[in-house]
């Protein structure tokens, strides 16, 4: 099993006739995901690489059956295209865009909440893949194989560094939830559902600078996680006031920093690399130990 | 982006907030003339985006233009928390009668927004909140609800206002949510809020930090760039459209992805300790997906650095291409040779993931004295940093 992405699910691209779109519609399509349709307003009835592409939502998964989206569509169209999606009551939509106003953001996640069946993941993420199942998103999928380790990660290339050093051991399901100071899927939900599913055994977790969701993760893991988790911070060394790439990855005063967040991840059992490559030994010897 | 307060009470004067007149100076001269067209007493105050400017001496009240400018001139030049002051703020001074404090600010635990507000204002409100949270009112607002009439007292009777001002302090609240939804802030704070003694109720004070995704809807928020108080290299970073911060060490640092370079950054410190302490130089992200071009200009930027005595390229190519690193790499140092200007500082790469195989044949290829191949991204931060502490 995985967590919310799996061989059945059956993908639409939001934004499919742009350039980014079409690029990455191919590169799913080639590892293996069901890409069943593509939404572009006013590009309805034209194809990419034979993939019908949709006015809106609500006739793309009428059409098409499809349940999952994947939005590439530029930072000023995204709100109204998240909200289509919600409208039409996709049970999952991954938002791969990135520079989207944070009032935007704001609105179209409690837009998601009010109406109650939608995930949102993201935005300015990476997407979420299942390896050898299903890919949503922009993650390399011949980077490894299938295994045990779930990951969850505000980081798209550690997640990839990741997903490449424990290759060997594999993963159930990686999800990159994004950088932004508000995203619609937390560690923590990630955390529950893998938890939940049966072919996890063991997690990653990937955090960085900025906000307190690394030490709520960490209160969430003493109460109500049983499997082994291992963690890994960046921004150890990021000056306070400085956005460091993410538009949330910032340090203000005494909040949001790295050790901070390591602090509270140790204090609930939780071991922390000092490197990426560290973090990826210690889930190697405990998964072997 | 943080704004200075001038700019911050601006935006409140235009969303119509109420504010004190004043106006931004950076002579003692026009001071002077700033507080004979006021014509009362005057408050000079050190223009700074930190706290604590009253404690250091940044902020001083005048009775008349000759004393304004005085004060002007102790305060243009000071230092505050390592910001010198290159403006002042000349306002119309105010009599207090009571203190209060308001803000509205981005809830990222609760992904929505929160508005704070208490009659114990004209202080540290972290302070006030850790010792004496029960004066700190805490409203949750929903993004799409926003705050009307409605929302706004109920802020202010959570907050016990007293119930003569309450109106004013309602409205005031209202069009301080305009500033923040308008101008797409993630956060506007008022600290003080004052009553002043013929009863009128006025931002003293202002804070505001804007949301750069947002910067494509507001032009003019261009023009709130202090370019003087902008490192320049990072002023040259942003015009070729590079994600660059600087830092105070000697390792450049090139990576992709924003969570891959702060680790690196964090990597490089850690290997530095055994090397003198050297450190890392800045942040540079080239993104995703990032051409030979991308790469050569991020190369440029950081051997242009005088702090910086080696280079560390970290890629993991998940969408970037490891051939497109490598050539960028190879053309970088082709062009800045051609302008007269050869590489004198060490390189080391450490490429892995999308074509990486490609990428290094590039590399082996172009056998460069100064660029060489790590396999390990720890190794190579260890072989950057002893570079570095050898170049010292």
């Amino acid at each position: 099993m995985t967590i919310w992405l799996d061989a059945d699910s059956r993908i639409l691209v939001q934004g499919m006739t742009g350039s980014e779109g079409t690029k990455h519609t191919r590169r799913m399509v080639a590892s293996g995901a069901q890409v069943v349709a593509g939404v572009t307003p006013g590009k309805g009835g034209q194809e990419v690489d034979g993939i019908p592409v949709f006015g809106d939502v609500g006739e793309a998964m009428a059409q098409t059956g499809a349940n999952v989206s994947v939005v590439f569509v530029p930072p000023r169209f995204a709100k109204a295209a998240v909200e289509e999606a919600v409208d039409a009551a996709i049970p999952l939509c991954v938002v791969i865009t990135e520079g989207i106003p944070v009032h935007d953001t704001a609105q179209f996640f409690q837009y998601a909440v009010n109406a109650g069946s939608t995930r949102i993941i993201g935005p300015n993420c990476p997407g979420i893949i299942s390896p050898g199942q299903s890919n949503a998103g922009i993650i390399p999928a011949d980077i490894t194989g299938t295994g045990p380790i779930g990951l969850v990660s505000k980081s798209g290339t550690l997640t990839y560094q990741m997903m490449y050093e424990l290759n060997d051991i594999g993963f159930s399901t990686c999800v990159g939830i994004g950088g932004d100071p508000i995203i619609g899927t937390t560690h923590i939900d990630c955390l529950a559902a893998f938890e939940a599913d049966p072919a996890t055994e063991a997690i990653v977790m990937i955090g960085e600078i900025g906000g307190d969701a690394e030490e709520r993760a960490a209160a969430f893991i003493a109460d109500n996680v049983t499997k082994p988790v291992v963690g890994y911070v960046a921004g150890f060394t990021a000056p306070e006031g400085k956005t460091m790439g993410h538009a949330g990855a910032i340090v203000s005063g005494s909040s949001g920093t790295a050790q901070a967040k390591k602090e509270a991840l140790e204090a609930v059992g939780v071991r922390v690399g000092q490197t990426p490559s560290e973090t990826a030994r210690l889930m190697r010897s405990l998964l072997r130990g | 982006m943080d704004l200075y307060e001038y700019q911050a009470k601006h935006l409140f004067d235009v969303h119509d907030v109420p504010v004190t007149s004043g106006e931004v100076c950076s002579t003692p001269e026009a001071a002077h003339e700033a507080a004979r067209k006021i014509g009362s007493a005057v408050v000079v105050k050190a223009q700074v985006k930190t706290g604590g400017r009253g404690k250091a001496g940044g902020v001083k009240l005048a009775a008349d233009p000759e004393e304004a400018h005085d004060r002007a001139r102790d305060i243009l030049g000071l230092d505050i928390k390592g910001h010198v002051v290159r403006r002042v703020l000349v306002t119309e001074a105010t009599d207090i009668a009571e203190e209060y404090y308001v803000s509205f600010l981005l809830d990222r635990a609760n992904r929505a927004f929160l508005a704070m507000a208490s009659v114990e204002g004209g202080v540290d409100i972290e302070e006030v909140a850790a010792t004496r949270p029960d004066a700190l009112a805490l409203v949750r607002i929903d993004a799409i609800e926003g705050v009307d009439e409605a929302k706004a007292r109920e802020i202010v009777e959570s907050a016990g206002f007293p119930e003569a001002i309450r109106g004013q302090v309602v409205d005031i609240l209202v069009q301080l949510w305009h500033v923040l939804v308008k101008e797409d802030a993630t956060l506007v704070e008022v600290n003080p809020l004052v009553l002043s003694a013929d009863g009128r109720v006025l931002a003293l004070d202002g804070k505001v930090t804007l949301d750069d995704n947002a910067n494509y809807r507001h032009a003019s928020h261009a023009d709130l760039v202090d370019r003087d108080d902008t490192d320049p290299i990072e002023l040259r970073a942003k015009e070729f459209d590079l994600n660059y911060v600087k830092l105070d060490g000697e390792v450049g640092i090139i990576g992709n992805g924003a969570g891959l370079v702060m680790s690196t950054l964090d990597v490089v410190a850690y290997a530095g300790e055994e090397f003198g302490g050297v450190r890392p130089a800045n942040f540079l992200d080239i993104g995703g997906g990032a051409s030979a071009e991308v790469m050569s200009n991020g190369l440029d930027i950081v051997l242009n650095d005088p702090d910086v005595r080696a280079v560390f390229v970290n890629v993991f190519g998940g969408i970037t291409s490891c051939d497109a690193v490598a050539n960028g790499i190879v053309q970088a140092v082709g062009a800045l040779a051609e302008r007269g200007n050869p590489v004198t500082k060490p390189i080391v790469c450490r490429i892995d993931g999308n074509n990486a195989v490609e990428g290094r044949r590039i590399l082996t290829e172009f056998d460069h004295p100064l660029v060489e191949m790590v396999e390990t991204m720890d190794d190579a931060a260890r072989r950057v940093a002893e570079l570095a502490g050898s170049a010292a």
